[in-house]
């Protein structure tokens, strides 16, 4: 009797191990759950589908022609005054000051629209390196990785066209694009955008620039390192 | 009357006792070893509609987390990237792969891609990424070397049990700001990993809840 039971004891271990394999194991099926209470509720959350709506969208895209609440209608790319019925994709602004669109009016203004301390620099460069450095290089000259794997026509930041540009300008192509380069505005917030006009304005500078415009005091640090 | 009972019989009770036990220490150990996400949720590799590779994009390319989990530091939720991230670059590199038909017929459609979801969280645990990435946990520790997976598979068990282990001594995981997002750092020791994440501790005041309420709401 004894002799059975173990027999049969442990063929069924060695079946039950094969069949169901060990920890850690890598495989497509879906795990299941063993104890589901209250694991799936019916409520909405972020990224995931939801039956509730027709198309089971669980996060909603703003209706045709309406903007959020708190929400001044948005600039688009094309129009300064959308009016053509172009905002029905709601771009990334909150408004339509110099700080949400980097123009007055229907021109490019410039300036950092909000205090440029070293923190800002430090964010922005950050940011730049997060974002921007993939296509545009750590160093702003247009030869990030991108490049290497056909990502055509990246621009140089260190060109007269771009030294001259406005920051509205720079402001608003980092929000919505420009030729090739298509919009952060959906990803980058609104300060850290200017925090990354701040940076590249001074990558240009970095760039262009003489012993002369150092200060006295860091000549010493910058000439050490010359090569 | 004397032996009505065979000899044998005396035998059987101790037998079916023996049996009990082992039977009882199989099924125990059975469910210890299977009844946990350990065993039903880590390896977890589900195919997605699209064959991305986290070791092209981080280490062959140098790509940080954050620039497709952009609002992982401000969020709650650590967002799977919308379709024009992609298209931020495949809409130039590799432009004609079959391997990114469904992000461009997401892009065309406006209807997301359908990726595949690998780590669950029970619907009654508040999970927030951006206290945990803001405070010196990176994204390895729940995560596991995901910066060299091809497949994204789940790497820890992500149990209650498994997030204690740290609650209770963040100390041994808490990393310096600037290498949460660098997946390949290691602490040179565990010795120093000790004192540097005690000093952590101390200097930016973490104390990770243990009460229910924690997680849970």
């Amino acid at each position: 009797m004894l002799r059975t039971f173990f027999i049969v004891l442990g063929l069924s271990l060695v079946l039950l191990v094969a069949v169901t394999g060990l920890r850690g194991q890598k495989g497509k099926k879906t795990p299941i759950e063993i104890f589901p209470d209250m694991d799936h509720q019916p409520k909405v959350k972020s990224q995931v589908p939801s039956g509730f709506f027709a198309d089971f969208r669980g996060d909603r895209l703003p209706v045709s022609g309406t903007v959020p609440m708190g929400y001044a209608m948005p600039v688009s790319k094309e129009d300064p005054l959308p009016d053509d019925g172009k905002y029905a994709t709601v771009q990334f602004s909150s408004g339509t000051s110099y700080e949400d669109t980097g123009r007055f009016g229907d021109h490019w203004g410039t300036g950092i629209p909000i205090p440029v301390t070293a923190e800002l620099m430090q964010r922005g460069g950050e940011r730049y390196m997060i974002f921007c450095a993939v296509c545009h290089g750590t160093s702003g000259a247009g030869n990030g990785v991108a490049g290497q794997y056909g990502m055509a026509a990246i621009a140089s930041y260190h060109q007269d066209r771009l030294r001259t540009m406005s920051d509205g300008e720079i402001f608003n192509t980092i929000t919505h694009g420009k030729n090739t380069m298509l919009g952060y505005g959906g990803k980058i917030p609104l300060n850290d955008r200017w925090a990354i006009v701040a940076y590249v304005r001074a990558l240009q500078l970095s760039q262009n620039a003489t012993m002369a415009d150092v200060p006295p005091e860091k000549r010493a640090k910058l000439e050490a390192v010359k090569p | 009357m004397s032996n009505f009972f065979p000899r044998w019989a005396n035998w059987v009770p101790l037998k079916l006792l023996l049996i009990a036990v082992v039977l009882t220490t199989v099924l125990t150990g059975g469910v210890w070893y299977y009844f946990t996400p350990k065993y039903t949720r880590v390896g977890y590799m589900p195919d997605q509609p699209v064959p991305f590779s986290h070791s092209i994009h981080v280490e062959q390319l140098g790509m940080d987390c954050r620039y497709c989990h952009s609002f992982v530091e401000v969020s709650g939720h650590s967002n799977v990237p919308d379709t024009q991230t992609c298209m931020a670059c495949h809409s130039q590199i590799k432009s004609t792969s079959p391997k990114l038909a469904a992000v461009r017929a997401s892009w065309e459609s406006g209807s997301p891609v359908q990726w595949v979801r690998i780590h669950k969280a029970p619907d009654y645990v508040y999970f927030n990424h951006a206290v945990h990435v803001n405070r010196g946990v990176s994204c390895f520790s729940c995560h596991g070397q995901i910066n060299n997976m091809t497949t994204v598979w789940q790497a820890e068990p992500q149990s209650m049990a498994w997030c204690l282990e740290c609650h209770r001594a963040p100390e041994k995981f808490l990393r310096p700001p600037s290498e949460i997002y660098n997946l390949n750092w290691r602490p040179a020791s565990a010795a120093q990993q000790l004192a540097m994440g005690t000093q952590f501790k101390k200097e930016w005041n973490i104390n990770p809840p243990l009460t229910c309420g924690g997680c849970h709401r």
